[in-house]
């Protein structure tokens, strides 16, 4: 198995073990290229892609970018923000008019959840979901997972808790797909509103109580609580929030045994974690963002490869 | 199909003798030389003559690292399948060394034309030299010859050289495999 079984990365749900193994084995070459004194190669010097970006965003962006120029492709940066979309113009007009300037394969962000597989169903390119709405982000979870086997060895048997918004977040969908296809077993834990139903028929436990979930685990992924999908209140305060679904280094300590801390990003600190824990040594959320650039270029060098 | 010997065991051993010397009277003590095998398959030979470099010739501080040139191929747009790589392992930096890059057969020279290329991510060489096991002449695509070269073979594109080492094939020994059919 050398090839990715997909022409485009639209979620985790749609590829399988194997495509997650071989993109962590050239994310390996990846992270050894970025380590070099020149960290670009010339692989995809006769590919142009698109990064439209319907929605705010720093570090995905900017790791796709930097993912996109290490591999010597030519990259077009568009935010919805700047664009003809505020004029009405269509998603579909929008990405053709793109397409027709020769290019292979689109990097999207939108709102909607869908919009990437609308799109892969109606235009001419390779695609990548940079995130859909609170449906899936599959590069997140695949450069989460990678952190974990890179700090741990494996995912495989590791217990995993993902804490926090788990209703509006499509990184914890996309975290639960690909930790349950390489063999970990995950929690959720959060308030109970932001919790879906039905969460437990994708294989999934939850937890309502922090600490017992924390010693339970191996790996804590603490989710940002997004304020911009919320149409009313899930929560009476942040503060009662933070009292109860916030890590700080006390509770930490009060573990018997060391948890990894991960944390996608952008993190609201004092929220749900503090800052003594986001910057200690049991944190690796700077090791996902490092980890991002190899396993963007992993992914777009693997789907560019099936570009014909 | 047929096929034949081009060296057995012991014919390699003498030439893996030979070409160890030829570059200690050029590169005397490797105090400014490196050996970079040319992944995936130009590792076996530059563990070999590093072993013996070390263990014969007493030549005790040799740097050594592998190149993978996958992502620096001139094919990616055209290759009908994905190309997958192997391991770089090159932790010192090149700059000002003189750099023997080690592969066990020269084809067209468009390996090496991208090992040319990779070896700048990791500096800048004062010279660049090539050690070959096999010199396939007359294949070339490009203009690039072997400075060092274990046996010199005239074949025609149909053919296949096989290079079996011990450590990974069983046995050392190299093949000249021939696919026409009469």
């Amino acid at each position: 198995m050398s090839e990715l079984s997909v022409n485009h990365l639209l979620g985790i749900k749609y590829i399988n073990e194997s495509d997650i193994r071989l993109i962590f084995e050239t994310a390996d070459h990846f992270k050894e290229v970025i380590s070099r004194p020149i960290k670009k190669v010339p692989s995809l010097q006769h590919i142009t892609i698109a990064n439209i970006f319907f929605e705010n965003s720093t570090r995905t962006k900017l790791s796709f970018e930097l993912a996109q120029k290490r591999l010597s492709a030519d990259v077009l940066s568009f935010s919805a923000a700047q664009s003809s979309v505020k004029k009405g113009e269509t998603l579909i007009d929008t990405v053709n008019n793109i397409l027709a300037m020769k290019v292979d394969m689109v990097v999207m962000r939108h709102s909607s959840p869908g919009a990437a597989h609308f799109l892969a169903n109606n235009v001419e390119a390779s695609i990548i979901n940079a995130g859909d709405g609170a449906h899936e982000h599959p590069t997140q979870a695949l450069l989460d997972c990678y952190s974990i086997r890179e700090k741990l060895g494996d995912v495989t048997g590791k217990k995993v808790v993902i804490v926090g918004d788990i209703l509006h977040s499509r990184v914890a969908l996309s975290n639960i797909y690909a930790l349950k296809m390489l063999g970990a077993e995950v929690k959720v834990c959060g308030p109970k509103t932001l919790i879906p139903r039905y969460i437990e028929s994708l294989g999934v436990g939850v937890a309502s109580d922090l600490r017992n979930a924390l010693q339970w685990c191996g790996v804590a992924n603490m989710l940002r609580v997004q304020n911009e999908r919320m149409d009313v209140s899930y929560f009476p305060s942040v503060r009662e929030y933070s009292q109860q679904y916030g890590v700080d280094r006390r509770l930490l300590e009060s573990l018997d045994k060391e948890i990894v801390i991960m944390h996608p990003g952008p993190i609201n600190r004092g929220v749900e974690i503090t800052s003594d824990v986001a910057d200690s040594s049991q944190s690796v959320i700077l090791n996902q963002v490092e980890n991002g650039v190899a396993i963007r270029m992993a992914v777009i060098y693997l789907l560019a490869s099936k570009i014909k | 199909m047929g096929q034949r010997v081009l060296l057995t065991s012991k014919e390699i051993s003498i030439i893996l003798h030979r070409l160890a010397c030829q570059l200690i009277e050029k590169h005397g003590d490797f105090s400014n030389s490196v050996i970079i095998g040319i992944q995936p398959r130009g590792k076996y030979l530059a563990d070999r003559l590093i072993e013996l470099l070390k263990t014969e010739y007493n030549i005790a501080d040799l740097r050594a690292g592998y190149l993978d040139i996958t992502f620096f191929r001139d094919d990616f747009r055209t290759a009908d399948r994905t190309m997958e790589a192997s391991e770089t392992t090159i932790d010192f930096v090149v700059d000002d060394k003189k750099v023997i890059f080690v592969d066990d057969v020269l084809y067209t020279g468009r390996s090496i034309r991208s090992a040319l290329t990779a070896i700048q991510s990791f500096g800048r060489p004062s010279e660049v030299e090539l050690l070959v096991l096999i010199d396939r002449r007359f294949s070339r695509h490009l203009p690039i010859q072997p400075d060092y070269r274990g046996r010199q073979v005239d074949s025609i594109n149909d053919d296949f050289v096989k290079v079996n080492w011990k450590e990974k094939d069983g046995e050392d020994s190299i093949l000249l495999i021939n696919n026409t059919t009469a």
